[in-house]
Formats: C-alpha cells, sequence, structure tokens
C-alpha cells in the first residue's frame, strides 16, 4: 500500500457530557486512492469526515486519538494553524447543494474569493482557474454561469459548481459527504461519475462517505463500516464484495436489493446480528470505560 | 439547467412609490424648511388664532392649513416638525440598529458564553415596561433630542438582536458556512462576509419599523411634554396643543396626526416593500 495521505488513528468522540459517537475508530486514505465509509443512519460516518475539517458540532467533542494529515497531526495542533493546515490540504464536498452555497453571493466569487483572500492568488489566476474548472465538470458558458447566483442553478448544476470549487485549490484529501443523497436519481449517476473522473484526473485521495453500497461498488477502492460509531470492517474493495467477514458486513451485503431479480424479497438485517454487532460495542465500551 | 424562478421580474409596486414618494417628499422639506415653509413657526399673531384650513369659511390667505390657538401657522409648524422627527427616526434607528444587529450576529453565530451573556441582557431588559424606563432615563438624562435618541436605543436594541440571533442562528447551520471554515475562513470573516450578506434583507426591513417607532416615540414624548422645549415645534408636542382645543379647532390636531400616520406607515412600507424586492428567498 502506498503511504496514508489521511490517517486516523483510534480517534474517539463523544457528546459532550453524553454518550460516545465514535469508539476508537482508526482508518487511512492513501495518496490517489478512494475509500468508502459505510454505515446506517446515526452511525457516526459524518461525524468522522468532519473531525477531519475541524467542523464538528459544538456539542461533539474528540475525547481522544490522533488526526494523521500529511504526516502532522492535527488534534496536536493550535487552532489557527490546523485551520491553516486543512484549508491548503483538505476540501470538501457537501451532502445538500441546496445550502451549500451562499444565496447571497454570485457564484463565481464563491469559488474564487477563498482563493485569493485565503491562499494569496492573485484576481487573475483565480478567475481564469474558476473557467477552467467549470469546464472540468463539464458546465458550458463557464463565464456566464459564474456571474449567476445559486438560485438560478438547478440542483444538479450546483453540485457540480461545488465539486469544481473543492477541486480549486489542488487539495491531497476531499471529503465527501453523501453528495448524492440530495439529487434526482438520474443525476445521482452523473454526479458519481463526475466525483470519480475528476478525482482520477486530479489524482486526490477521496474519503467518500455514504448508505448506500450500490454507489460504493462503483466509486471505491477500499471500504470502511461503521456500526454505532466503531469500525467493524475494513477491507478493500474486492474482498468485501467477495467475501465480508464481519456478520453485520454480510447481512448488510445481503440486504442491498439487487437489479437482477426484482422480484426477490428484500433482507432486511436480523435482528439476531443486530444484537451481536451492538454486544460488541459494550464490550468496547466496557473495556474503555464508557457508561 | 437553469432555474425558471431566476426569470420573473420583480416590479417596484405601488406600496414602494407611494411610501418611498412620501418619505423623499419629507426629507425635502425637512431640509429646505427655511424656503418652503410659508410662516415662521414660532410667530405668534393673536390676530390669526385658530383660522381654519383653507377650503373652509374665514380662512385666511397664506395659513393653508390654518392657525392654532396663539396663531402660529400648522403647515409651517409641521413643515419644521419633520427637522425632529426625521433626525429621530435616522439617528435613533440606525444607532439601534448596529448596536441590536452587532450583538444579535454574534450571540446567534458565535454561541456559547457570548451567547449566554446576551440572551440573559436581552431577557432582563425586555422585562422592564419601556414606556416608563424612557420615561425615568429621560427624567435622569434631562430633556433634548440627545436624550430622546439615547433612551430610543437604549430601549429598543433588543427589538433587533433577537431577531438578527434567530436569523444568525439559522444561517450558520447552513452547509456554506462549514465549506467556508473548511476553506479556512476564521471565525470573524465568516460571520461578515457569509453569514452578515443573508441577514441583512431582515436588518434592513427592521431598520426602516425602527426608524417608524422612533418617530411615533418622538411624538409620545413630546406629548408628554419630555421632548425639546414646547416652543419649537414637533408633531406631538402640536397634537398635545391640538388635544385642548379640539372642539373649536380640530385642524390643529388632525393635521399634525396625519402626518404622523403617514410617516410611520410609509417606513414600515417601505421595509416591507424593499425586503420583497431584494431579499434572496429564492433560493
Amino acid at each position: 500500500m502506498t503511504k496514508s495521505y489521511l490517517s486516523i488513528r483510534d480517534l474517539n468522540a463523544s457528546i459532550h457530557r453524553g454518550p460516545p459517537l465514535l469508539r476508537g475508530v482508526s482508518l487511512d486514505v492513501a495518496q490517489g486512492e478512494v475509500r468508502c465509509l459505510v454505515g446506517e443512519s446515526g452511525a457516526g460516518k459524518s461525524m468522522i469526515g468532519k473531525a477531519v475539517l475541524g467542523i464538528l458540532p459544538r456539542a461533539v467533542v474528540v475525547t481522544g486519538g490522533e488526526i494523521w494529515l500529511d504526516g502532522e497531526n492535527l488534534l496536536a495542533m493550535p487552532p489557527a494553524k490546523r485551520r491553516k493546515t486543512i484549508g491548503a490540504k483538505a476540501a470538501m464536498i457537501p451532502q445538500d447543494p441546496l445550502t451549500a452555497l451562499n444565496p447571497s453571493h454570485r457564484v463565481g466569487p464563491q469559488i474564487t474569493d477563498r482563493l485569493v483572500d485565503i491562499l494569496g492568488w492573485t484576481r487573475a489566476d483565480a478567475d481564469a482557474r474558476a473557467v477552467e474548472l467549470l469546464g472540468e465538470v463539464h458546465i458550458p458558458e463557464a463565464e456566464r454561469v459564474l456571474k449567476m447566483y445559486p438560485h438560478e442553478l438547478s440542483g444538479g448544476m450546483r453540485q457540480r459548481i461545488l465539486i469544481a470549487s473543492a477541486f480549486a485549490a489542488e487539495p491531497k484529501l476531499i471529503i465527501a459527504d453523501e453528495p448524492t443523497t440530495a439529487l434526482d436519481v438520474t443525476v445521482q449517476k452523473q454526479i458519481l461519475r463526475l466525483i470519480a473522473e475528476m478525482q482520477r484526473r486530479h489524482g486526490t485521495a477521496l474519503l467518500f462517505v455514504t448508505h448506500d453500497l450500490g454507489v460504493v461498488s462503483k466509486v471505491g477502492n477500499h471500504l470502511t463500516v461503521l456500526f454505532a460509531g466503531k469500525v467493524v470492517e475494513d477491507a478493500s474493495m474486492r474482498e468485501f464484495f467477495a467475501s465480508p467477514v464481519h456478520p453485520y458486513s454480510r447481512s448488510l451485503l445481503a440486504a442491498t436489493p439487487k437489479y437482477t431479480d426484482p422480484t426477490g424479497s428484500l433482507n432486511p438485517v436480523p435482528q439476531a446480528v443486530i444484537d451481536e454487532t451492538m454486544a460488541e460495542v459494550a464490550a468496547y465500551d466496557r473495556e474503555h470505560g464508557h457508561g | 439547467m437553469l432555474d425558471g424562478r431566476s426569470q420573473v421580474k420583480r416590479r417596484i409596486g405601488a406600496r414602494l412609490w407611494l411610501s418611498g414618494g412620501w418619505l423623499a417628499l419629507l426629507v425635502l422639506l425637512a431640509i429646505f424648511a427655511p424656503f418652503l415653509a410659508p410662516k415662521d413657526p414660532l410667530a405668534q399673531d393673536l390676530f390669526t388664532s385658530r383660522l381654519p384650513p383653507f377650503w373652509e369659511k374665514g380662512a385666511e390667505a397664506g395659513y393653508w392649513l390654518g392657525s392654532d390657538s396663539l396663531g402660529r401657522d400648522v403647515l409651517s409648524r409641521i413643515i419644521y416638525g419633520s427637522r425632529v422627527a426625521l433626525s429621530v427616526a435616522l439617528v435613533a434607528g440606525l444607532l439601534t440598529c448596529l448596536i441590536g444587529s452587532a450583538l444579535g450576529l454574534i450571540a446567534g453565530y458565535f454561541r456559547g458564553w457570548a451567547d449566554l451573556l446576551i440572551s440573559r441582557l436581552i431577557d432582563i431588559w425586555m422585562a422592564f415596561p419601556p414606556v416608563l424606563f424612557s420615561i425615568l432615563l429621560i427624567a435622569v438624562l434631562g430633556t433634548g433630542l440627545e436624550s430622546i435618541i439615547i433612551a430610543i436605543v437604549v430601549i429598543d436594541w433588543t427589538r433587533f438582536a433577537r431577531v438578527v440571533r434567530a436569523e444568525a442562528m439559522t444561517q450558520g447551520a447552513m452547509d456554506y458556512v462549514d465549506s467556508a471554515r473548511v476553506a479556512g475562513s476564521t471565525r470573524l470573516r465568516t460571520m461578515l462576509t457569509e453569514i452578515l450578506p443573508n441577514v441583512l434583507p431582515t436588518i434592513g426591513a427592521l431598520l426602516t419599523l425602527e426608524m417608524g417607532i422612533a418617530v411615533i416615540v418622538e411624538a409620545i414624548l413630546s406629548f408628554v411634554n419630555l421632548s425639546l422645549s414646547t416652543d419649537y415645534p414637533t408633531w406631538g408636542g402640536m397634537i398635545a396643543e391640538g388635544r385642548i382645543s379640539v372642539h373649536q379647532a380640530w385642524w390643529v390636531l388632525v393635521f399634525p396626526l396625519v402626518a404622523l400616520f403617514l410617516t410611520v406607515l410609509s417606513f414600515s412600507q417601505l421595509g416591507e416593500g424593499l425586503k420583497d424586492r431584494f431579499d434572496p428567498v429564492l433560493r
């Protein structure tokens, strides 16, 4: 395996004076690799991404562990330096394109202002970069679109712009938090393909958060399955789809509806498997002295 | 690919024209009062007391809206009164807006102890009865234009702080704020460049509303004789004087009242109209 660009070690987080949310999470994303992070709602998938990017909700506190980005431990840095490091090396593709662009600003400045004000580019360079990027995400008439307000564009267009914006400063790591969930099914596929295309072209490490195993098989190299904030499986994509190790992952895979068998019955994850996995989590908690 | 809603043209409605027109007229009257007022607003003449407005019997040329019991020209006094009304509206409105919005923005975006402090302050502030509070303040500060302005600012900042705080909280939860933070924007920069522009339409609407309120408060304080000296024409003072002689000379009461009513209404309508036109609600 190539060198990890992002390396999370034994990350613990909990709600302030409340229950744990992440239980000793470790995962790696190598340069140019795509790692998918799957799990049910509430498993803590998004929290991992937010912890890396330093945008955890106020009520959530990291209680232990390390987050290494390009050889530097983010959690050991003073906040101002962490902010700079993240800004220069990482970016995100948000979940909801409708709220991820500021309605009060034109599209262009939302891509370029950060390059100019924070990373010190010249205005001309930034503007040229924005036009180039819009071309890369297949938006025609870039100059015109850059002068528009977000409300003048459709959801799919906005997500394309957000993807362009994420790649603007050539970050080495991008965290995509369910980037297709808020979109139409028909648009989902295009956006997915676009993210994969951009990732390959720029050789970016990508952490792809999703609850959709169907999506996973299309984009990832590696996969992490999360249950109740605990990693239950960490495998390469081929290994996972061939023979998942953990019973929970096996049931999860079996639960995915298949196009080849449209009339087949749905197989929810059996209660016994959930109970078993919960018991593992409880055992972890006892071992580490949580409630 | 494009959103059709963006093609809708938003017209300047009658509401915006009428309210803006009245306020523009008022501003002109206030600025050029010495040239536009037909008479000296302070000149008393007992021979011409209680003259009716021009369309009634017994009216005298030059006294378009009649005269009061001391023979002072009502129209001239209304024109000069607009100076007080507008300066209070402008200065008190802007100051209240500035202080209240800043505190609301900080509380709503930064949250934490700043929010705790400011929110408790608002709660405590709002427990005071405002009229009593203002009379108390004037009693301490002494009468005069500055005192009125200070009283309005001190009492009404909570109006902005509360609404702006709530709005900033809503905006603060949006994904674009996270995007800005990830890109390396400091919290202060995020507040000013990401949150503030989206709260601005609300602040604008509140500002015009507050200007209307300031005009009313000034009138109330004049009415109870806590504003300027009774000699200087203020709409509130005129209403107070007109009230005494309403059965003999209704015009002394009614015309300043109409001016006051139109002005306050125009401020609130202007705010609504501007919000309709410029709010990027088509999100």
